[in-house]
């Protein structure tokens, strides 16, 4: 089997967060900056379960799980209000909305 | 009875306490009863009282019932403790009955008015206040007293605030009788600082012990006294308040600025007669700023057109009287006067008040007219109020108190014939104003049709006080005309009697002669406003009368003098050194705030990527630590 040392395991999880952020600031597409949020946190939840395997406990795992809920609750909640954004305002573009400001 | 002498104030003070807090969810009907109520019910008690204090009067020949140690301090204690005796009897009394009449009256002239329960909440305070400062026994107590009716006069007068001149009116009364007030509370300190205590009777004691007669500082402080009686009092030079002050409701201008708050300076200087019995000069400025201010206050009594401020000169121009009285000494005969004209000068303003209720808001006399036939009970009654105001011999209680003071004006020691003389100059032109008022508004042709007939509840304080502007003299009479010193006896050893000077007994000459200038006034004003001579048109559109319509042009001169040079130096001084520090403070706040509310332009990714720059910024500082 080959073994990936810890650091090189951390560093694919902040790659790969960072693609998210990237992403999520780049996208004026809500539906993409929806995915890119999904991406930040399953890098984060790989980092529990980087941590788990490290220590050799099972912890990381049921944290994963965890956050795999709590995305899945999220998605669906954020899919409701971009549908309902859509309804409203016909557009997809997040820059469109500010007019929360006022 | 004696122990319940704290009631009589604490009673209306507790009604406007229920209908300040409650009066949106009580019925206009419970209101009317609370206020009416409390306050008839202090006047039963103040005659309980009253029947009992003479019926049996106790041995130290006042009551004194402490209620709470107010303020305990090293070398000060201010107790809340009522003095009962026969001067804080009479003035009780007025304000408790008068007070309660007017409050009956009330109730139907203010039926339709949407402040009802408002009004009777500062009309409750007002009475509750103007007991507390005639029955204070020390004067920090009166002070309180004293305030309190200042601040329910300037909340009545601009009771409907809706008009900016009402709020000004009212602002007006509260910034003059404030001048006064300064002066009188400077007058507190200085008798503090002199004798270390403010208790009216220890003051007295101490003052007439410690001070000999004419002593600067005996003159100072009742200088000072006096300063805050003239504001209150609406006296020369501190009068201009009271005609502007009819902007509020009649009720209001009969009980506070007739009957009862406008007297205060009455009962202030005789509630300290001791000290201005020291100070001989102050007497003889109070005799000569009376005799003054009754005859100003009467030659523009003469010009008005608006029937309250007709009355409210007059008001004026009788406590001008009263001051008079007090200045020669003559005690006893300024609060008889006092007490007598707050009958007819209520009676007055009441039926007044009726006739421009009725007339929908008319206050101009020449737009009224032949009202005596359309409303025959109020011309009745305004009728007797004139009478009484204008003196007509032996029939009316107006006479027997003002010949006293004319008089004493003529016989009193410390007074000249120059007093008397303004005295009768001002009885010809009571009777001539009075007359023209009545002649104008009642007679001659119908110019205003009532809108309907007055109410029952209106009619009835209308005839009670009428009864007592004829009867209520009979009770002190002249020496020749009957035995009657009801009055004055009440007084006897507690104010001093006046001394006659030796210019003889013409008490009879002189009663004559005020009869005939009552009655020549009278006839005067006969000849020149009901026949309607050519002089009196002429008259009317005269330079002279233009200025006693203006009252003696001291509002203008006022204004010349002190209003518009503070204006202008507050113009000048609009952009000084310390205004700049605080503009500045001001600006830059205002700066940065427009700055950094940049940052908030609603664009959810501009959001994210200030917060990531700050993320990666805090992280360096922790990793670089």
């Amino acid at each position: 089997m080959v073994t990936v040392s810890m650091e090189m395991q951390i560093l694919f999880a902040g790659l790969l967060f960072l693609t998210g952020l990237v992403g999520f600031l780049v996208r004026r597409n809500i539906i993409f900056m929806l995915m890119s949020i999904e991406i930040m946190l399953n890098s984060a939840a790989l980092v529990f379960v980087i941590a788990g395997s490290h220590w050799m406990q099972t912890d990381g795992q049921v944290m994963f799980i965890f956050i795999l809920t709590v995305s899945a609750a999220e998605v669906s909640v954020g899919l409701a209000l971009i549908l309902q954004m859509y309804h409203h305002f016909k557009t997809l573009d997040a820059d469109a909305l500010k007019k929360l400001r006022d | 009875m004696t122990t319940l002498i704290w009631l009589i104030p604490v009673l209306p003070l507790l009604s406007f306490l229920i209908i300040a807090l409650f009066g949106r969810l009580l019925p206009k009907k419970a209101v009317a009863i609370l206020g009416f109520g409390s306050v008839a019910l202090s006047a039963v008690l103040t005659i309980v009282a009253g029947i009992g204090f003479l019926s049996s009067p106790p041995p130290e020949g006042v009551i004194l019932s402490k209620i709470y140690t107010w303020i305990e301090t090293a070398g000060f204690t201010a107790q809340i403790a009522f003095l009962f005796d026969p001067l804080s009897l009479v003035f009780c009394f007025v304000i408790t009955f008068v007070g309660a009449l007017i409050h009956l009256y009330s109730i139907e002239f203010m039926s339709d008015d949407d402040g009802f329960s408002r009004f009777f909440a500062y009309m409750n305070l007002f009475v509750g206040s103007m007991l507390i400062l005639v029955l204070a026994d020390n004067l920090l107590l009166l002070y309180l007293g004293w305030e309190g009716v200042g601040l329910c006069s300037y909340l009545l007068i601009g009771f409907w605030y809706k008009e900016p001149d009402n709020g000004y009116a009212a602002r007006k009364a509260f910034i003059v009788t404030r001048i006064g007030d300064t002066a009188m509370i400077l007058g507190l300190f200085l008798l503090f600082v002199s004798f270390g205590t403010l208790d009216i009777s220890d003051l007295m004691q101490d003052a007439s012990e410690k001070w000999v007669t004419g002593s600067p500082l005996a003159v100072i402080s009742a200088l000072l006294l006096l300063g805050g009686a003239l504001g209150k009092s609406a006296q020369l030079p501190l009068q201009t308040w009271l005609p502007d002050a009819m902007a509020g409701p009649s009720p209001v201008s009969a009980l506070i600025h007739a009957a009862t708050m406008v007297t205060a300076g009455v009962y202030l200087i005789t509630r300290t007669h001791v000290l201005f019995m020291l100070a001989p000069v102050v007497m003889t400025a109070i005799a000569i700023i009376g005799a003054v201010t009754l005859l100003v206050a009467g030659f523009s009594a003469l010009a008005q057109t608006d029937l309250k401020r007709v009355l409210a000169y007059s008001t004026i121009s009788q406590i001008g009287y009263m001051f008079l009285a007090m200045g020669i000494g003559a005690w006893s005969a300024g609060v008889f006067h006092f007490m007598i004209h707050a009958f007819f000068k209520a009676l007055l303003f009441l039926s007044a008040g009726a006739v421009i209720h009725l007339l929908n808001h008319e206050h101009d006399i020449f737009r009224m007219g032949g009202l005596r036939k359309k409303l025959p009970v109020i011309y009745i009654t305004f009728l007797i109020g004139g009478a009484s105001l204008s003196a007509l011999p032996l029939i009316t209680a107006g006479f027997y108190s003002k010949d006293q003071i004319l008089w004493f004006g003529w016989s009193s020691v410390i007074s000249s014939h120059w007093l008397w003389l303004a005295g009768i100059t001002g009885a010809l032109l009571t009777s001539l104003y009075t007359f023209r008022m009545i002649f104008i508004t009642f007679f001659g042709e119908t110019k205003t049709e009532p809108a309907h007939k007055s109410g029952l509840i209106m009619t009835i304080p209308l005839i009670v006080l009428a009864v007592l502007s004829l009867v209520g003299g009979f009770i002190e009479m002249p020496e020749n005309i009957g035995p009657m010193h009801l009055f004055s006896g009440l007084f006897d050893g507690f104010l001093p009697d006046v001394i006659l000077n030796e210019r003889g007994n013409h008490e009879l000459i002189l009663q004559i002669l005020s009869g005939v200038v009552t009655f020549g006034g009278i006839w005067l004003a006969y000849r020149l406003f009901y026949k309607k001579s050519a002089f009196a048109i002429r008259y009317k559109e005269s330079r002279i009368n233009k200025f006693f319509y203006s009252g003696w042009g001291f509002d203008r001169l006022y204004a010349l003098l002190f209003v518009r040079p503070t204006a202008w130096l507050s113009e000048i001084d609009k952009k000084d050194f310390i205004d700049l520090i605080y503009k500045n403070i001001a600006g830059v706040t205002v700066y940065f705030n427009l700055i950094v509310s940049r940052t908030q332009n609603g664009k959810l990714r501009w959001y994210v990527l200030v917060l990531t720059i700050g993320i990666v910024v805090i992280l360096t500082f922790m990793i670089s630590l």
